[in-house]
């Protein structure tokens, strides 16, 4: 910053304009890269500290694989049915499965609260959403992906799985249920 | 500088406000790089009421295969043709006519030209005829017409061509010396854009090129890997706007308030900063995918270490302290705030482009920022949240911005009066109100987990009942209401420029004893230089205004950020 010249941001500066910054410039660049840091340390400290993380196990699956995981999962604790879909009470701490198909989710799952699941999430066709209402989780189902989430339902009651990502005409009809005793 | 051949000389005309020598092919392809975009404005804008008159339930006004063809449309017109077209003329400005330079090989300007448009037509052509319901993403397997991808190749492969221009002005204007010492710091921000766009566009060709392929099932498409590459050109085209918008707040605040650059180091590096990370914003979009690692999530979403973000917060602060020097410089140096106070709020060129800076800052940023945190984008991955936060970044941001500087382009490039002069000093205020409400709206719906892009959040027909909170019935109201303000403010955009354009009165400064319909900035440019005492003067003072804006953004960003966490944590443990 030369004291002695001022010129806009439509004018060539001529010689050397690489000089120092001025006072109060210095002290926001400073302040705004601490915070910089702040936001970049908070993520890998949620992944020690928090309960939230999208980490989950990853793994590529094919479509008609993971649908004949889900059918076995199905024919395993099946407990009822609702509306037409299979209503689905795993043990606690075992894997549970979820698919994305268009339009629909599918089973229905029975869950008890407190205890740990892991959610494998995919889809046989193209991408859906999975969001849970109304507790607000999100996450993307893609499919030739095994999404494995490890889940604990901290309360009871009546949940929704919405679709929230685009597909196809009937996607707003693509709502799935989970029940939390 | 050597004298020049006279059928050169003769396309060159010298502005009466600036004295910047401008040649006509510049001048011309300007002008109709920036129609066309106004025209790719009210295609979006149409579909905008569509899409805002559906959401709201109790309207609910297109049926199911018509409201997901809006959101396309209005995706591609406003996203991609109406910014992009717009960002060319940016560069025809920020090139040859602020260098005073030559447009070399303008014969390809034509051509680049003639390519954009053939490939907005058939884009446009495929969506309306309903072979390309696939929204602005077209994630695979989700298949289009061929042709439509053809459509954006095209498009795309004429923008890089204009990129290529300007670099070949920044070549051309320093051996034939139109300027002496560095470009402006306007060109340089330009020059970022550019080469964003550069990185951008090869992307683009990455995924485009496959996917055209696979629609005519030559290859395969692998979903995730699309998402990646496919958001290297969707975030990072962001960074272009991001870019192109800070070069137009500087370009704007030198016009109207004779704002002047704090530091030329500081700035510059700043923009320097956009260039080497913008790739990386892809993973905003993957955060909750099931194809990457926390270790990539971090890093990616980050911007390594939010370099990029730290570049924005840079010019936040950049930007209103060289307005505040440039007004203390001219005057205005009682308090703390004369100098704001004091501005010519009555400007459209100014009053837009101070919105724009509140509006892309606290709003844009600060939600920008926080949902694209790892765990935090679960609790917004595809709900009405992201159309809201980024309804505020590329609308309230970079649209209104734009919109700001075309108040200064009619009188200077197409040498019109600005018609109806009373509308468009309310028109930034009616778009900036209407983007605010609507985009809140969008946002607080989406922490209720409403979710975007669906066309009954009803969902009727479905096997099992949704209900959402109460309130959600109340920003429903405010977003069509928000929304219908936005395009009321868009519509009076579209009227002022096109009736100045076409059946506008010729604007001379020689006619200034009648002011009407030409910006403050223009009749009397404000003073681009200064020398001497003053400046001693105003540097000691320093911008106290500036500091005190910048913290309380700061503390802004702060409380929502951390109130993001906590009401991450209130969630079911998922991990």
């Amino acid at each position: 910053m030369d004291p002695h010249e001022a010129h806009s941001a439509i004018v060539s500066p001529i010689g050397t304009w690489w000089l120092p910054a001025g006072k109060q410039e210095k002290m926001w660049v400073g302040i705004a890269f601490i915070w910089c840091l702040i936001l970049f340390a908070m993520m890998p400290f949620w992944h020690f500290r928090g309960g939230q993380n999208p980490s989950g196990v990853r793994a590529r699956v094919a479509p008609a694989d993971f649908a004949a995981r889900v059918e076995k999962f199905v024919s395993d604790y099946q407990v009822g049915d609702d509306n037409g879909v299979p209503v689905v009470a795993p043990p606690p701490g075992s894997d549970i499965y979820l698919m994305a198909q268009m339009w629909r989710w599918y089973p229905v799952l029975r869950l008890k609260q407190g205890v740990h699941y892991t959610l494998h999430l995919s889809s046989v066709d193209i991408n859906h959403g999975f969001s849970l209402h109304p507790v607000n989780l999100n996450f993307q189902v893609v499919p030739g992906y095994d999404y494995g989430l490890k889940i604990v339902p901290n309360k009871s009651g009546d949940f929704r799985i919405i679709c929230n990502e685009f597909c196809g005409i009937l996607h707003h009809t693509m709502v799935g249920k989970v029940v939390v005793d | 500088m050597a004298p020049m051949a006279p059928a050169l000389a003769a396309r060159f005309r010298t502005c009466e406000v600036t004295g910047l020598k401008v040649d006509w092919h510049a001048e011309t392809l300007l002008k109709v790089n920036a129609v066309v975009a106004v025209v790719n404005f009210l295609i979006g804008i149409i579909a905008a009421f569509g899409i805002v008159m559906t959401r709201w339930q109790a309207v609910h006004l297109l049926p199911v295969d018509l409201f997901y063809r809006f959101l396309t449309l209005h995706g591609l017109n406003m996203l991609i043709f109406f910014i992009i077209f717009f960002e060319m003329a940016i560069l025809y400005f920020a090139g040859p006519i602020l260098l005073k330079s030559r447009l070399p090989a303008a014969r390809v300007g034509w051509l680049a030209f003639g390519l954009m448009v053939l490939g907005m037509v058939v884009v446009n052509t495929m969506v309306l005829q309903g072979k390309a319901d696939v929204l602005f993403t077209s994630y695979p397997p989700l298949r289009a017409d061929p042709l439509y991808y053809v459509g954006i190749i095209l498009f795309a492969v004429g923008a890089l061509v204009v990129t290529c221009l300007f670099f070949a002005t920044l070549v051309v204007a320093k051996r034939e010396r139109t300027y002496e010492g560095s470009i402006p710091l306007v060109s340089f921000g330009a020059l970022t854009a550019a080469i964003i766009a550069v990185i951008t566009l090869l992307h683009g060709a990455a995924i485009y090129i496959p996917t055209l392929l696979w629609s005519l099932d030559l290859m395969e498409v692998d979903p995730q890997v699309y998402r990646m590459v496919w958001w290297g050109l969707g975030h990072s085209s962001q960074q272009i706007n991001v870019a192109a918008q800070v070069s137009v707040w500087y370009l704007l605040a030198a016009l109207t308030v004779g704002g002047v650059v704090v530091s030329e180091k500081v700035s510059r590096m700043a923009f320097a900063l956009y260039i080497l990370f913008i790739s990386m914003a892809s993973a905003h979009h993957l955060l909750v995918d099931p194809g990457m690692g926390p270790a990539w999530k971090i890093w990616n979403t980050s911007y390594a270490m939010y370099l990029a973000v730290l570049a924005s917060m840079v010019h936040g602060f950049t930007v209103p302290a060289g307005i505040e020097m440039g007004q203390r410089l001219r005057g205005y140096t009682r308090g703390t705030f004369e100098w704001l106070k004091k501005a010519p709020w009555g400007d459209p060129g100014f009053s837009g482009a101070a919105l724009s800076v509140v509006i892309f800052g606290f709003l844009g940023g600060v939600t920008g920022v926080t949902i694209g945190t790892e765990q935090i984008n679960i609790i917004a991955h595809n709900t009405l949240r992201v159309p809201g936060h980024f309804h505020t970044t590329v609308v309230g941001g970079t649209a209104l911005a734009f919109m700001a500087v075309t108040y200064y382009v009619l009188p200077l490039i197409f040498r019109k009066r600005v018609a109806f002069w009373g509308l468009a000093k309310l028109q930034p205020y009616l778009f900036a109100t209407g983007i605010v409400i609507l985009s809140m709206s969008m946002i607080f719906q989406g922490i209720f987990g409403v979710p975007r892009r669906n066309w009954d959040i009803s969902a009727t027909g479905a096997p099992f009942q949704i209900e959402y909170h109460p309130v959600v019935q109340l920003f429903q109201a405010t977003m069509g209401i928000g929304g219908l303000l936005a395009i009321v403010g868009g519509l009076a955009y579209i009227l002022i420029a096109v009736v100045s354009v076409f059946f506008g009165r010729p604007f001379r400064l020689a006619d200034a004893h009648d002011p009407s319909g030409v910006p403050p900035g223009v009749w009397k440019l404000p003073q681009q230089m200064y020398q001497g005492a003053t400046v001693a003067a105003v540097h000691k003072t320093g911008t106290r205004g500036t500091v005190i804006l910048v913290f309380i953004f700061l503390a802004c960003f702060i409380l929502y950020y951390f109130a993001n966490w906590k009401i991450l944590s209130f969630a079911w443990k998922v991990g």
